[in-house]
Formats: C-alpha cells, sequence, structure tokens
C-alpha cells in the first residue's frame, strides 16, 4: 500500500468508500506524519483525540453505508477559524488561550459533511503578512526548498501553514481566508492549489476578521478537483452572516472536467509588470496556450486601475483591521496585562498582545480614519475599488469568462530574507491578487510549473461573480497540461 | 449653521443686566426602541435580571461574531419617523463609531452616520398660553446601546454589566427650534406622548428609556447663533428645564462679563441644579466613523413603508382634532385628553353614545382631579369607564342630580359596583314627583316668611330657598323642579 497521506483527497475517498483503509488508520497516517514534520511548525495545535474519535464515527458511518460527503477525510483548519472547545489565536498573543464556545459556520460545515479534524493551522497574525513570520508561533517552513540548497524558505502567507500541511501531505486539505491574497500566493509558493471564493459565498461567521469587506474563506489542497469538492462544503448561505448570498451551491465537483472549449480567457495587460521574472512572464504564456490548446480563445483585456489596486487596499484592509481589532482590549478574554487604571491596562494589554506587523496596520488604519485624513485617503481609496471593481465588469459585458493573469510575482523566497526590506517589499507581493479582493471576485491559483531553482510557481484564474465554476473547469485544464504537481521530498521527516 | 426663520418672541427673551438675550435650544433624544432584542443580536432587552443575564456572543463581541439587523427594530424606527411627520429613506447605512470603553466591547458603537434611516420631520407643540409653536426634526437614527459598568463591586475593580449592550436606540435631533425652556420641556412632554402612542419606545425617563442631551446657546435677537453648549443625559423633564435655565444664565453672565463661551460638553448636577464642564471642544474624541463593513446598506422600498403607515394607531393631534370635532371639546379639554394614550382612551369609551362635554367634564374634573389626589395613573383608576359611563347616563337620564351624582361617584370609587344598582339600593333617585317637592317647598316657605320678603326685592335670593328645599329633600329633589316651584309659589318672573 502507498503511503496514505500521498493520496489526493479524492483518492482517499474513493479508497474509504471501497474500504481499502479505514478513516482510522488516514487519519493515523496523517498524524504521524504530523509528528514528524514538527520542524515545518506548520501546526500551531494538534488534536490527536479528536481526530481519532471523528474518525471512529467516520469508521462506523461507512460501516453502515451512511458515508457523508467528505466522511473520515483529515483536514487541518487555520487558526483564523474559530473552533468549538479548542484553542483559537488567529496565531496572535493577545488571543492567549482563547478556547472559542462555537464553532464557525465553515469549519461547522465540514465536520456536519463528516470530515475529521487534525489541529490548528499556523498563519500570520490576524492573517496580517505574506510570508507567515508573523505569526506568534513563529514562521512556517515551506517544505520546498531551492535545488541543492538547505536554505529555509517562507511557505508564503497569510494561510502559509495551511499551504505547507497541505504540501507536505500533512493534511488531505486545509481550511484557510483570504483578503488580499493569503490563499493564492501561499499556494503559489508551495504548489498546491488555492480557490477564494467570491465575497459572499462562504460564511464569514466565527472566523477572525482581519478586513470585513475583503476577508473570504476558501480551501487549499492538492488537485483542483480536492479544492471543488472542499468549496462544496464549505459554502452556502447563512443567516448569521449577512454579507453572506443567498444562493445555490452547485456540485464545483462537476465542473472540473467541463473543459475550456468556447470559452474567452482574458489577458489583462497591465498585469506586465516592469521587471517582472521572464520566468512568470513565459509561465503565463504557457498557460495561455493551455487554455487555447483546449479550445478556449485567448483575448487581450485591460484594466486600467491595476495600478493603483494595491495602495488602495493598504488603506481600505488597515482601516477596517484598525476597528476590528479594537476588542482586543483585555477585559472580557484573551490576554490582560493590569495597569493601574482601565487605558494603562489597554496601552500594555495591547503592546504586549500585538506584534510589530498588526501595530502597524492598526496605527495606518488608525490615520486614515482620523478627521481631516478620511476623505483624502479612505474615501478615495472607496472610489479606486468602485473603479477597479467597474474595470472588471467591462472586461467580463464584453463577453470575457474568466482572466488569466501570474498568481505571485516570484516563487518563494528565503525565511527572514526580507525581514529588515521595507513592509511595501513584502506588500508587493499582493500585487496580482488584491484587485480579486477589491472586486469581490473568485480567484483560484493553480500550480503550473516549477522554476529554475525547482520552487513551484502558480498561475491565477480570476472568474465572474458566483462563477467559482468556470475556474475549477479552467484549473483543471491547466493542471492537467502542467502536469499533477510532484510533491516535495520529505526532507524534514 | 444659518439663522433660522422663526421670528423673535419678545416675551421668550430673557433679561440681563446688559440688555435682553434669546435662547436658543436643540436636542438629541435617545429613545430605547420597545422591541424584543437586541438591534443586531437575539439576546433579550428585558429590564433588569441579574448582570450579564441578556448577553449573546455578538453582544460581548466574541472573535468573528457578526451583527445581524432585527427587523423590528428598523420598522419601529420608520413607524417613529411617520409619526414624526418625517421623511423614511429607502436607504440607509450602518456606520462604525470607534472609541475605547469598558462597556463597549466591540471598541466601536454601531450607529448611523451620515445616512441615517429617517431625515427631516416635525412636531407640533401647544404651549400652555395656547401658542402653538413647530419643531423642526433634523434627523432619527439607529444605534447601539453601551453596557453599564459597575465601580461598588470590588474595593479595586470595576465590574461590566452587559446587558443593555446592543440594546436599540433612536437618537432623534432637533433642529435648534427652540426659544425657552418651557419649550424645550413641552416639547420633550409632547415628543413622549408621540412615542408612547406609537408603542415605539415606553417613554420611561426614570429606567433611562428617554433621555435628552441639550445643546444651548444664547444671542442678543437678531444676532447669528452664538457658541453652544451640550448638556449630555439629561433625564427628567424638570431637569431638562432647570439645566436649560441655569445654563442660559451662566453664558448670558459670561457675555455681559466681556468672557466668550468655550464650546464643550457639560453634565447637569440634579442635586446642585447647575451644569458643570465635563470636555472641551479640544478633548472631544476622534470617533473615526466609516461604514460598518459587516452590514450592507439598510434598504426597503415605499410599499413597505406604506404597509406600516397603514396600521398606525392615530396620533395625538389627530386625535385631539376628532375630539374637537366629534365631541364639541374646547383645545385645552382636547389636549388635556390626549396628551395619554390611555386617557384618550378611557375618555372615548365614556364619551361613546353620551354627551361628549359632560363625558370630557367628569373625566378631566372629577376622575383626574382624584387621580391626582391619590397619585394614580388611569391605568389604575379604581372607576372604569364603563362606571362612569354609568353615572354619566344617571345624570343624563334626570335619575340623580349632579350633587348626588358627585355622591356615587365617590361611592364608586371608594367600593365599587354597577353605579345603577347602588342607586336603585340606596335610594339615591331624585324626586321628581310634584307633590313631594311642592311639600317640601310650602314648609320651607311657611318657616321663613322674612326670607319671603327679602327675596321679593331681591330675586337672587332664590339660591337660599333652593339650597333650604334640598336639604330638606335630602338633595335628591330635582333642582329643576325645586326652582320652577319655588319661583311660582314665590311669585318671581322667569
Amino acid at each position: 500500500m502507498t503511503d496514505l497521506t500521498d493520496l489526493s483527497l479524492a483518492e482517499a475517498r474513493e479508497g474509504l468508500k471501497a474500504r481499502r483503509f479505514s478513516a482510522t488508520e488516514l487519519t493515523r497516517a496523517h498524524l504521524e506524519a504530523m509528528e514528524k514534520a514538527r520542524a515545518l511548525n506548520a501546526y500551531v495545535l494538534e488534536t490527536p483525540e479528536r481526530a481519532l474519535a471523528m474518525a471512529a464515527e467516520s469508521d462506523k458511518r461507512i460501516a453502515a453505508g451512511e458515508a457523508r460527503p467528505l466522511e473520515g477525510i483529515p483536514l487541518g483548519v487555520k487558526d483564523l477559524f474559530a473552533t468549538e472547545g479548542v484553542r483559537t489565536t488567529a496565531c496572535s498573543a493577545i488571543l492567549d488561550d482563547f478556547r472559542p464556545p462555537y464553532e464557525s459556520t465553515v469549519t461547522s460545515q465540514l465536520w456536519r459533511d463528516g470530515a475529521v479534524m487534525l489541529g490548528k493551522l499556523n498563519n500570520d497574525e490576524f492573517a496580517m503578512g505574506s510570508s507567515n513570520e508573523t505569526s506568534v508561533f513563529g514562521p512556517v517552513v515551506n517544505p520546498w526548498r531551492r535545488k541543492g540548497s538547505d536554505a529555509k524558505l517562507v511557505p508564503g502567507g497569510s494561510s502559509g501553514g495551511s499551504a505547507a500541511a497541505v504540501a507536505a501531505r500533512l493534511c488531505l486539505g486545509a481550511t484557510a481566508t483570504d483578503t488580499g491574497g493569503s490563499i493564492r500566493q501561499p499556494a503559489a509558493f508551495t504548489g498546491t492549489v488555492g480557490i477564494k471564493p467570491t465575497y459572499g459565498r462562504c460564511s464569514r461567521w466565527g472566523i477572525v476578521a482581519f478586513a470585513s469587506s475583503l476577508d473570504q474563506a476558501g480551501p487549499i489542497a492538492r488537485t483542483v478537483r480536492d479544492s471543488a469538492i472542499l468549496l462544496r462544503s464549505m459554502a452556502g448561505h447563512d443567516p448569521k452572516d449577512t454579507t453572506s448570498v443567498d444562493l445555490p451551491v452547485p456540485d464545483y465537483e462537476a465542473a472540473v472536467t467541463r473543459g475550456v472549449k468556447g470559452l474567452k480567457i482574458g489577458i489583462p495587460k497591465e498585469y506586465r509588470l516592469d521587471g517582472m521574472p521572464a520566468e512568470i512572464e513565459a509561465l503565463w504564456q504557457k498557460g495561455a496556450e493551455w487554455l487555447k490548446a483546449a479550445g478556449a480563445e485567448i483575448v487581450e483585456v485591460s484594466l486600467p486601475h491595476t495600478k493603483y489596486a494595491l495602495p488602495a487596499y493598504y488603506i481600505v484592509a488597515p482601516a477596517e483591521a484598525s476597528s476590528n481589532l479594537a476588542r482586543y482590549d483585555g477585559v472580557r478574554y484573551g490576554l490582560r496585562v493590569p495597569g493601574k487604571d482601565i487605558v494603562e491596562m489597554y496601552e500594555k494589554t495591547r503592546a504586549a498582545g500585538f506584534g510589530r506587523e498588526v501595530k502597524r496596520r492598526i496605527m495606518i488604519g488608525t490615520y486614515v480614519l482620523s478627521a481631516g485624513y478620511y476623505d483624502a485617503y479612505y474615501l478615495r481609496a472607496q472610489k479606486v475599488r468602485t473603479l477597479i471593481k467597474r474595470d472588471f465588469e467591462h472586461v467580463y459585458a464584453s463577453g470575457v469568462d474568466a482572466i488569466l493573469a501570474p498568481a505571485t510575482p516570484s516563487s518563494a523566497f528565503g525565511l527572514g530574507e526580507k525581514a529588515n526590506a521595507s513592509p511595501v517589499e513584502m506588500y508587493l507581493n499582493d500585487v496580482f491578487t488584491v484587485t480579486v479582493n477589491m472586486a469581490g471576485l473568485p480567484g483560484i491559483a493553480v500550480p503550473a510549473g516549477l522554476d529554475s531553482q525547482g520552487l513551484p510557481l502558480g498561475l491565477q484564474l480570476i472568474g465572474r461573480p458566483f462563477d467559482e465554476e468556470t475556474l475549477f473547469a479552467a484549473g483543471q485544464v491547466i493542471e492537467d497540461a502542467a502536469g499533477r504537481m510532484v510533491l516535495p521530498e520529505a526532507w524534514w521527516a | 449653521m444659518n439663522a433660522h426663520a422663526r421670528p423673535v418672541d419678545a416675551k421668550k427673551l430673557i433679561k440681563g443686566a446688559t440688555g435682553d438675550w434669546e435662547v436658543i435650544i436643540g436636542m438629541e433624544i435617545h429613545a430605547q426602541v420597545t422591541s424584543r432584542s437586541k438591534l443586531f443580536s437575539g439576546a433579550s432587552t428585558e429590564f433588569g435580571g441579574e448582570p450579564n443575564d441578556h448577553v449573546s456572543l455578538v453582544d460581548a463581541a466574541m472573535p468573528g461574531m457578526l451583527p445581524v439587523i432585527n427587523e423590528e427594530c428598523v420598522k419601529q424606527a420608520i413607524r417613529t419617523g411617520l409619526g414624526l411627520k418625517a421623511q423614511i429613506n429607502l436607504t440607509s447605512v450602518f456606520d462604525r463609531k470607534n472609541y475605547f470603553y469598558p462597556d463597549l466591547p466591540q471598541g466601536y458603537q454601531i450607529s448611523q452616520y451620515k445616512s441615517p434611516i429617517v431625515g427631516e420631520g416635525e412636531v407640533l407643540v401647544d404651549m400652555p398660553d395656547g401658542e402653538q409653536i413647530s419643531v423642526g426634526i433634523e434627523r432619527l437614527h439607529l444605534e447601539q446601546d453601551a453596557g453599564k459598568s459597575l465601580h461598588d463591586q470590588h474595593p479595586s475593580m470595576s465590574y461590566v454589566d452587559l446587558n443593555r449592550s446592543g440594546v436599540a436606540l433612536m437618537e432623534i435631533v432637533t433642529k435648534p427650534d427652540l426659544r425657552s425652556s418651557e419649550e424645550a420641556k413641552a416639547f420633550m412632554t409632547k415628543l413622549r406622548t408621540i412615542l408612547r402612542y406609537l408603542g415605539t419606545c415606553d417613554g420611561d425617563m426614570e429606567k433611562g428609556s428617554l433621555r435628552a442631551d441639550v445643546n444651548v446657546s444664547v444671542r442678543r435677537p437678531g444676532e447669528p447663533f452664538g457658541t453652544r453648549c451640550e448638556i449630555k443625559n439629561v433625564n427628567s423633564i424638570r431637569f431638562i428645564g432647570q439645566a436649560i435655565d441655569y445654563e442660559a444664565r451662566r453664558q448670558i453672565a459670561i457675555l455681559e462679563d466681556g468672557g466668550t463661551i468655550d464650546q464643550e460638553t457639560r453634565l447637569f448636577d440634579a442635586n446642585k441644579g447647575e451644569t458643570r464642564s465635563m470636555r472641551s471642544k479640544e478633548e472631544a474624541h476622534d470617533y473615526r466613523y466609516f461604514p460598518d463593513p459587516d452590514l450592507l446598506p439598510l434598504t426597503f422600498d415605499q410599499a413597505y413603508v406604506d404597509e406600516l403607515a397603514r396600521h398606525l394607531p392615530e396620533l395625538p393631534d389627530e386625535k385631539k382634532a376628532r375630539f374637537m370635532k366629534e365631541y364639541g371639546l374646547s383645545a385645552y379639554d382636547a389636549g388635556v385628553l390626549v396628551a395619554e394614550r390611555e386617557t384618550a382612551d378611557f375618555f372615548e369609551a365614556v364619551a361613546r353614545g353620551r354627551d361628549g362635554k359632560t363625558a370630557a367634564n367628569w373625566v378631566i374634573n372629577e376622575l383626574f382631579g382624584r387621580l391626582n389626589k391619590e397619585g394614580l395613573d388611569i391605568t389604575r383608576s379604581p372607576v372604569s369607564a364603563e362606571q362612569l359611563g354609568a353615572i354619566v347616563d344617571l345624570l343624563g337620564e334626570g335619575v340623580i342630580s349632579g350633587k348626588i351624582a358627585k355622591d356615587l361617584f365617590e361611592i364608586v370609587w371608594s367600593e365599587g359596583g354597577d353605579p345603577r344598582r347602588i342607586v336603585e339600593e340606596r335610594g339615591m333617585k331624585q324626586v321628581t314627583d310634584t307633590g313631594a317637592i311642592e311639600a317640601a317647598v310650602d314648609s320651607v316657605i311657611a318657616a321663613n316668611p322674612d326670607k319671603v320678603e327679602q327675596v321679593k326685592a331681591k330675586p337672587t335670593m332664590l339660591g337660599w330657598f333652593v339650597g333650604q328645599v334640598m336639604r330638606a329633600t335630602g338633595g335628591k329633589a330635582n333642582p329643576q323642579a325645586v326652582n320652577d316651584i319655588l319661583k311660582s309659589k314665590l311669585g318671581i318672573a322667569e
């Protein structure tokens, strides 16, 4: 028998159904892999007892012929999702040992469908970061290394733990969230598939908020099909989140084999950046050729306001974050550092509880919302956002079905490599992904090959609102053409 | 703000040492919405309970919790807007007002800043001297209440009670249209009446369901508005009057001394009857308002508003006009009766199918007089509308006299029972048998020959005879019959 952790989610599902192995065996294999992979620091909390109890329940269901859609499938959960009775910290010291008395809607839907929780996954503190280096639990190490090098690389962020765990076979899939690229960028850095669905597709209820108008949950998995299977369980209307949309959830898995024949795929000229690595440019070109070969029409499109997206994003997201994070005040839960009065308690608690990047964004957000600056920053950023949204509307109105772009401007970089760089350099990682969040659109990152250093590179497909199906169809074409991503060698085990 | 069109009214001016001053008042009223659950959570709004009994995960601002608008609160705000004859905005936006306070778990209050649910409206206020003033409503918006810090539970710490956290409030903002403490008090009374009629706020100022921030400035008549001070959280109508009077005097004294007014927030100290500075404009918070990204803009269509309008109760102004028209009441009496919905309903139950003026007389003079004396409100009246109606009937039918009617009212008040049966059982019917009255008249005339002489010279003396006859008949004689018979026997012309 091959190593159970090497299976894709869909393959594991078939294996369980055919009783080739039990859910308990599958879960145990993952728990063992997790134990050996602690050097990667992907999990911040392992929940083996809960996992085995859930797996045992799955085995009972399978035996009784009552298997649910994700029966016995072991998953990891980004630490941004509230898990009932299980420590949930957003990888921030300020939440301390917080154990929510509630379960997020997205994860409760996964458990409803029979999935097994392996543990909580590392992420940038409050999802603020693009390298998973801002976590209070320390950085995650990318399972990929450059050819002939032992240098540790970042897995991207903020869902770095999710991406690394999926790539390192420490789970069959993981929940993640994406506010400016936090699913797609780490997926691209680790050779995994990550989809940020349309804003409103998944409930935000029970997910620690970063920037409410941009945050959206989605899966990271090893294949396009796996991500489609997971999204179907994660998505859906939730009356507890009024920004979630009341639309039926399609059978995404069925869309995977649909192909792209007759579809029009747009190539946005504004994404061709000065100084972009030739390898990225070439991969992008290759992606277009694959889609064309599969029957799609490739057209150049224009998204003229693209260059304003990143600065506008770095106003809107911190503004919302500065307000969303006001609740971490030491009064009701999480960390409290006593002070001589309430103000000193606030100051000491928040000084000790938040890391540098979070503090930086709270300061930026507070500044841009201040009297006298609001119109110049926040209001203008919102106007830019409207223009970006309109850019996409024009393109889609012209008959384009999806847009193809790079997922990231580079492959994974070294751990600590950007520690002394200006924050803006780090923020540039999001240049291809933030527009999608600003417009509320769905975007998928699909591995498309390795660069000259042997590191994975990803392509991104951007869809019409609530048309994730086309992304799965086109993503599968890329996956088929590129060949299923090889898995990194388990050097850590 | 531009000078308002309201002309200067000499009798409202305050005399200062150096001449007359006009006081300009605007109010921001916080009215707790009557609803079973909070504005954005399912937790109960019930008053009281142990601290933190009525707190949901949303109210406590747990990580990842999201607000969901309570439609009943939206309906209540629309109803109130309609009652204030105001513009209802079919699209409005919830904003976050950011500040740190222990009893504000989210670190921001969800409120409506730039786009409130209700726009401009108008309230008509009747002053005791018969003048009617119009008070402009600037806006009404929905917002969350905060929790409460408890400082008396522990020697070195404060506790927080979140029962109130997230309860829906309506903030109603007037234009600076009020010109005296009397007007402000009358406006507040009228607003409370309207809210109670609508059933959108219980108006209980003692419990804090209704409280006012009062903006006061003074100016020389005809000049632009002066710098204003805001007096926060005044929680009784009497205190509103006291706070305004004190504040106007304080500002006038400063100005007459050659000083200037600092724009600031002040507190009213009810014990001392004065206002004192709380924070200056410079110390004012920067609330960093921005649209709450957790909530979509609040939208509904005109049909939704029309449907609510259709089920709106009759409001005090309309009811007053109808009482005047339908029952022939004076503006004053009608005004008194409609001040409370319960009173108006009580009156209508008494007046229906009877003489309106008599019914109003009995309700206002006898019943209200007695209720006031006992410190009772109409809902706890020992005399029901049905009983009072029966008394009015007995009087109208001539079964009892006015004097007996008052006695009967007393009996019903203290003992209860069916007035008609009481009259029957206790022999209180008035005597209309002319024979019996004639006999009583004859004996009074016979016993008082001197008075008979006097009355012939001075016919107004007839009253003395009427009194004697009534006394002789135990008050039961029909006064009209007594009058008629006396006149004919004494030979006094009509």
